[in-house]
């Protein structure tokens, strides 16, 4: 009886969607304020609906429901019960209820706070966010409806990839689906204020909190899938330039610059049709991601879920929003008022150059990632890119892109002063140049790309430090005075300084780990100490044992370093009988400076011991804190007043006088 | 006039980040593009010392464990033709005796000397490239034997 009431609930959200891109639309045309109301009400509705549908679905799951073909596929009785409820998105129709789910969550968000939006934009906004419902919607009830029942009722389920049995990849997707969703909104915005034909700055200061939204829970949710393929894969490696990677990279690499341009409009009111056209491409990047990942195009490690005639459903979807938004703004674009002046130097200047470095970098992802699959399909050459390929095309970019992160935040709106802004991060390149005389001292001049890696990370690091310290006149005067006006600032300062610094944090990480890894493999028995990089490795017992739904055999490490206890670290290796699966459980110590890694391999041929590796990852424990400090800041600036109150008030728009607004 | 000279500055600009952008792809896309061959391929086409990647099903009772484990040497095959195959290293978790893998390495003297394998992450996944490479050997098996997956009939 529940998964009927979720299958149902999802066809009324189907209608509520399709009143939810029809009427509001048609009433912001004719002025209708009763007819523009309603996509409020059908919005909240859309989110009961596709809310109810969810937790039908879940229920389904929890209480291991075997008559739903879905449930069979994806889950197990004796599965842990977080892994029960991770299940429902760990699978391509219940990813999609989630991606549905986010997307109606956003469009009751724009109903409950866009109290301050103009009654004609917020019914356009809400009808495009009504229309992309309709679109998935649509698709998942013609082809991936995961309310399916199934007769006779099997016994047991066939179980999740125990690969994804794994707190870090059980949060992973929602995040993820977040940011990707999250980015719909921006799309809603531009393509409602291409049909108004206005944009102004109060326009860009309603995108941006939901432009930081989604930046933030998408660079979480990138963060998290980078750390479980770090420790869950048992390779060691952070990020390996694969296509999955690569999809969430995109929109990130966009919805980055959307985030720096939108702030153009709102400060300077410049920059109108370039940000709208931003706005478009960055929800169309989130949708290839969802194509990349969800159609099975790719050879790759994520593919999980892999239907080449959902595909083909997906990729109409993709063309339906993309052609649409394109042409909405071939025809539209035009109309938007020219925006203000400004001088090369200034920080215009700098957040254009920024915009065209991370557009170029997208660019260049976007071509490894598909070009790949156009020969494919064009010639059936088959070929792969790899990560040479995008070593030697996205580092380069990355490297002026932090050279002028550091720069732009002191140069001036409209005429800036180069001289002055480097002056003032003197302290900056003077600590600059003690980090890499440092790294020097200690690793040599071996690769030389690690001290041009280290010199950036401490470039945005200190010069985010040295923006924040000029702003509030740091020793220039007393202590106590500084204290007063780093309280009195903004805290989208804050948030700029927070994320500037996280970036430079994860870049020594990335940096750290790439040039000056150890890997150490070899067979070690009982009571045998290996030695990597200073530290002592000795393998103490191997055990086995059963937990929930899978046997383990557990290596217990003694770690000491010249004589001294570190840490034991407990390797597993795990057998999932009913997956018939077996998965490598890392075991890993984390240091403030490194970390150690060690995997218990399969028992040597001799059967006297086993294979071992054993790494020593210098400075990666610094990339995740520093997305989560990148995180911190989109937070911080979101929190931002400046969103909430004094929002500027239009001058009445040549849109048609709407009738009073109704009493809230 | 300032609105145009700006709007030079800008264009010149996105030219110049475009023109190293293509420049850079290109001169990346020369040295670091990897061909896919099959064992059929391998056989009648040697790709001499270019890095390619190999793929088709791990021969059944082909893997071989050498020097105490850290070498694992096992055969890919496409049923058609097989081809040897040496790798030190980490293994995936899915690597399996008549599963689908993709090896990334060189040929020596009619041995493939692996740098990296990569197997399917899933039960019910085959890289499209090993499916490919038998489809064309004329031999493919949609699902693994041995373990039915539960579907409903056709509707």
């Amino acid at each position: 009886m529940i998964p009927e009431i979720g299958h149902y609930a999802l066809v009324l959200a189907l209608l509520l969607a399709i009143v939810q891109s029809s009427v509001p639309m048609i009433g912001a045309a004719r002025g209708n304020a009763a007819w523009m109301e309603l996509g409020r009400t059908a919005a909240y509705g859309q989110l009961l609906m596709v809310g109810t549908a969810f937790a039908a679905l879940t229920y389904a799951y929890v209480v291991s429901d075997f008559s739903v073909l879905n449930v069979v596929q994806n889950s197990h009785s004796a599965k842990p019960m977080l892994y029960k409820v991770s299940g429902v998105w760990g699978n391509h129709e219940g990813s999609l209820v989630l991606w549905v789910l986010m997307l109606a969550l956003f469009g009751a968000a724009v109903a409950w706070f866009g109290g301050n939006l103009p009654p004609s934009l917020k019914a356009r906004v809400l009808g495009v966010q009504g229309m992309i419902g309709v679109g998935f919607l649509i698709f998942m009830l013609a082809t991936s409806n995961p309310f399916i029942r199934v007769f006779p009722v099997p016994a047991d389920g066939n179980d999740l990839n125990p690969l994804l049995q794994d707190p870090g990849l059980a949060f992973h997707p929602p995040f993820l689906y977040l940011g990707y969703v999250g980015f719909s909104l921006a799309f809603s915005f531009a393509a409602a204020a291409l049909i108004e034909g206005r944009v102004d700055p109060a326009w860009g200061r309603w995108v941006r909190p939901w432009t930081l939204v989604a930046w933030s829970s998408l660079t979480l949710g990138i963060g998290m899938g980078s750390w479980w393929a770090y420790y869950e894969l048992g390779w060691g490696g952070w990020w390996f330039w694969d296509p999955v990677e690569n999809a969430s990279l995109l929109p990130w690499l966009a919805g980055t610059a959307l985030l720096h341009s939108a702030i153009v409009v709102e400060k300077r009111d410049a920059l109108k049709t370039w940000t709208v056209l931003l706005a478009i491409l960055t929800f169309t990047l989130s949708l290839v991601g969802t194509f990349l990942v969800r159609s099975g195009v790719l050879t790759s490690v994520h593919a999980f879920a892999v239907d080449p005639e959902r595909g083909v459903a997906i990729l109409i979807l993709l063309l339906l929003a993309t052609g649409g938004g394109l042409l909405l703004y071939a025809m539209r674009a035009s109309s938007l008022k020219v925006g203000g002046l400004f001088a090369p130097v200034s920080r215009e200047g700098a957040l254009v150059l920024n915009n065209l470095l991370l557009s170029v970098a997208c660019a260049v992802v976007l071509i490894g990632t598909l070009y790949p699959l156009l020969l494919d399909s064009m010639t059936g050459q088959k070929i792969s890119v790899g990560a040479p390929f995008f070593n030697a095309t996205f580092v380069p970019l990355m490297i002026p892109l932090v050279a002028v992160m550091a720069v732009g935040p002191l140069l001036a709106w409209k005429r800036g002063d180069l001289a002055g802004a480097l002056g003032r991060l003197k302290f900056a390149a003077l600590v600059t140049v003690v980090c890499v005389l440092w790294a020097l001292y200690i690793n040599g001049v071996k690769p030389v790309m690690a001290l041009v890696g280290i010199a950036m990370a401490a470039w945005a690091f200190f010069g985010a430090v040295a923006e924040l310290a000029d702003r509030v006149k740091l020793f220039r005067i007393p202590l106590g005075q500084s204290w007063d006006r780093a309280k009195g600032l903004p805290r989208g300062a804050w948030g700029t300084t927070l994320s500037h610094a996280g970036l430079g944090i994860a870049i020594a990480g990335m940096v750290g780990t790439s040039a000056w890894l150890t890997e150490d493999i070899r067979v070690m028995n009982i009571g045998d100490t290996a030695s990597v990089a200073g530290y002592e490795f000795t393998l103490e017992k191997v055990e086995s044992g059963r937990v929930d739904n899978y046997t383990t055999e557990t290596g217990t490490f003694l770690v000491s370093s010249g004589g001294d206890f570190v840490a034991r670290l407990h390797p597993e290796q795990r057998w999932y009988p009913v997956a018939r699966m077996e998965t490598t459980e890392a075991a890993i110590h984390t240091t403030f400076y490194s970390d150690l890694y060690a995997v218990l391999g399969d028992r040597s041929e001799q059967g006297e011991g086993w294979v071992v590796r054993i790494y020593h990852h210098p400075l990666v424990p610094w990339i995740w804190f520093g997305a989560i400090v990148m995180v911190l800041g989109g937070l911080v600036s979101l929190s931002d007043r400046r969103f909430r109150l004094g929002v500027p008030v239009r001058r009445a728009a040549k849109a048609p006088a709407a009738a009073a607004q109704p009493a809230e | 006039m300032t609105r145009k000279k700006r709007r030079m500055y800008i264009l010149g600009l996105a030219l110049l980040g475009l023109g190293t952008a293509t420049a850079l792809t290109l001169s990346a896309f020369e040295e670091n593009i990897v061909f896919f061959f099959s064992p059929s391929d391998l056989v009648s086409n040697p790709p001499g010392d270019r890095s390619v990647r190999l793929g088709g099903l791990v021969e059944e009772g082909s893997i071989q464990k050498l020097d105490g484990g850290m070498t694992i040497a096992f055969r890919v095959t496409d049923t058609v033709q097989t081809v040897p195959v040496t790798y030190t290293g980490v293994l995936p978790d899915l690597f399996r005796e008549g599963q689908g893998v993709i090896a990334e390495g060189k040929l020596a003297d009619g041995v493939f000397q692996a740098r990296e394998v990569l197997a399917r992450h899933d039960e019910t996944y085959m890289p499209p490239e090993v499916a490919d490479a038998l489809k064309r050997a004329g031999e493919f098996r949609p699902e693994p034997p041995g373990r039915a997956v539960y579907a409903p009939e056709a509707e």
